[in-house]
């Protein structure tokens, strides 16, 4: 089901199912264009579907925004191992709940998705990486499957081509930092989500040491209208090098909060005032965290820009996983900065020490810092450590928690200053060891 | 160590699921599946999983030390979590918190005495665009208010008082 509202201005592709009857069977999915994708691609050469890819513009729909056709196109082929698909289904950045739509209401179109990344190398298993608090989902995802074998779309010989392929449902059990794709590797092999030294990246060794294909559960859901519709028609639904839609989702202080899909590079102030019927109660706008809960936060002031990869990182910031929140001009912006400081201490790992100290001294200067007892060099201080943290670790997480506390303090620092003078100072709290 | 048949179904599944030699990717998964059947992963079931994977009890352990889904004490057959992140945060999240903690008279991780509820404050479960949100177990709650807590808390305690009279 879903739980708000459409907008008349989304274009949907991954979510045309998502109102019909019964959206996830598969008796709806092949009434609906579903495998006519895959009955195109097993007549074409792997070389012909990572060109059609690329050609589209598609790319990574997790977070870093990678070109997906040049991710596939990394696979060696012929090296005498078996492959892998992997997908990524661990949704759990803060901001983010759209992958969760896509397996409860068209799990089939996630299969097809995954299928043709399995024929274009070759490859005979895939893995569906659930996140543990998805539970839910695992029966919807395995009756899916089961529908597949019994339709003769998965298993042996599909569709007369001689290949085999099989899909497998792996549940996580509450990890934050698995859906950084090398720990999720980790994960799958049973061992605690660890990241991996890159490179080799998973490309050539990825799951179970072998070469593999590691994308995003809505990557892999897109796929299928790219081969379907031709890589032109899917291009021209975005932005120049954005190739199609993506679904947002929208929290915060708007009227019709939603999970909505929008073409790439659709404007951050339309999508507030006419999908989402602009802020509520009559508030002004005062931020935007654009991307989920890593990426830098806009003021209202730069919010004049548009939703797709380059827009955003020529903002300074990033589209992420494309979940926009949306704050009104009551929002505590400190108080927001200590929440997402405190999230990344608990879901860093500890491996690398610049994201496990880092994240713990900051947690603990923003909780002095907001329980009244901040100093004003503590305001730099903050900054200083985020700066530090900075593409010093393993994984992403490092680079997750330092940016957004970069950018509240280069976005806010006026409303932290104001902090100091509008909280008399706390109990005495100690000096911490590192001032 | 016996398990009811949908689990022994399920973990022989699972340990053809993966490459050969690689039943040690099933660790996490058979942990998460017995925990739902008996309430939390006791020292029996880690030797058992470790026996049916192939891996030693000290490698599973060390692997439920890391994912916050596990747990090693039994906990109150309704595991309410709260979340608490950004997006619910903006939206009352905190207090909901607050409130859920006067509500069931516990903290964070916490279970009342009659053994029914366990709170826990959690981070992100994927609901943002219906926030503030909880799950309880695994079924997701949205847009959930103080009022909406109590009359869920209280019909989950009517439905629980009803069992014990017919049985």
């Amino acid at each position: 089901m879903v739980y708000n509202e459409p907008s008349p201005l989304e274009v949907k592709v991954v979510s045309r199912r998502f109102l019909l009857e019964n959206s996830a069977s598969i008796d709806t999915y092949l009434a609906t264009d579903g495998y006519v994708a895959i009955k195109k691609v097993v007549g074409m050469t792997s070389q012909a579907i990572i060109d059609e890819l690329k050609a589209s513009g598609l790319r990574g729909r997790g977070g870093a925004g990678f070109p997906t056709g040049m991710k596939w196109s990394f696979v060696p082929l012929n090296t005498g191992k078996p492959t892998y698909i992997i997908c990524n289904s661990d949704e759990s950045e803060p901001g983010t709940c759209k992958d969760r739509l896509l397996m409860e209401n068209d799990p089939h179109q996630l299969l097809e998705g995954m299928m043709i990344a399995g024929f274009a190398i070759n490859s005979n298993k895939g893995y569906i990486y659930i996140r543990g608090e998805y539970r839910y989902l695992i029966p919807i995802l395995e009756k899916a499957i089961a529908e597949a074998y019994k339709h003769g779309y998965l298993g042996k010989d599909i569709l007369s081509s001689g290949w085999d392929f099989d899909i497998y449902v792996h549940t996580g059990a509450g990890a934050y930092e698995c859906g950084e794709e090398s720990a999720l590797l980790e994960s799958l092999e049973g061992k605690r989500g660890i990241p991996r030294l890159k490179p080799p990246f998973p490309a050539v060794v990825g799951a179970f040491q072998c070469p593999t294909i590691l994308n995003n559960c809505e990557t892999f859901s897109h796929v299928p209208a790219v081969f379907r519709e031709g890589a032109a028609w899917y291009a021209g639904l975005g932005s120049p090098k954005n190739g199609g839609t993506r679904l947002m989702s929208v929290s915060g202080h708007v009227n019709r909060r939603g999970v909505y899909e929008m073409p790439m590079g659709f404007p951050l102030l339309r999508l507030i005032e006419e999908v989402c019927g602009g802020i509520r109660n009559g508030k002004k706008l005062k931020a935007v965290i654009p991307g989920g809960s890593s990426t830098p936060i806009l003021r209202a002031d730069e919010c004049d820009v548009a939703l797709d990869f380059d827009s955003l990182a020529k903002a300074k910031t990033m589209a992420g996983s494309g979940g926009p929140l949306i704050l009104d001009e009551d929002t505590d912006i400190v108080r927001v900065a200590l929440r997402t400081i405190k999230f990344y201490k608990h879901e860093s790992c500890g491996w690398c020490i610049p994201c496990r100290e880092g994240t713990t001294w900051l947690t603990k200067i923003m909780t002095r810092f907001h329980e009244g007892g901040g100093r004003t060099k503590d305001i730099d201080l903050v900054y200083e450590i985020a700066k530090n943290m900075l593409g010093r670790t393993f994984c992403p997480l490092g680079d997750a928690a330092a940016m957004p506390m970069i950018g509240f303090i280069e976005k806010f620092r006026p409303e932290f200053e104001e902090y100091l003078k509008k909280k008399a100072p706390g109990p005495a709290i100690p000096e911490l060891a590192l001032a | 160590m016996t398990f009811s048949p949908t689990l022994e179904e399920r973990f022989a599944k699972l340990l053809t699921s993966y490459p050969p030699g690689r039943t040690r990717s099933a660790v996490v998964p058979m942990l998460l599946y017995a925990q739902d059947e008996m309430g939390f992963v006791s020292r029996e079931l880690v030797e058992e999983v470790a026996k049916r994977t192939g891996v030693t009890p000290l490698q599973v352990d060390e692997v439920i030390g890391y994912y916050s889904m596990m747990h090693r004490e039994p906990i109150g057959k309704y595991n309410v979590q709260v979340c608490t992140n950004i997006c619910c945060l903006v939206v009352g999240g905190e207090d909901l918190f607050e409130h859920a903690k006067k509500c069931l008279g516990i903290g964070h991780k916490q279970t009342t005495p009659d053994g029914l509820f366990t709170l826990e404050e959690v981070e992100c479960m994927g609901a943002c665009s219906w926030a503030p949100a909880i799950q309880v177990g695994y079924d997701f709650y949205h847009q959930v208010t103080p009022e909406r807590f109590d009359q869920l808390i209280d019909a989950l305690r009517k439905a629980e008082s009803g069992k014990n009279q017919v049985s």
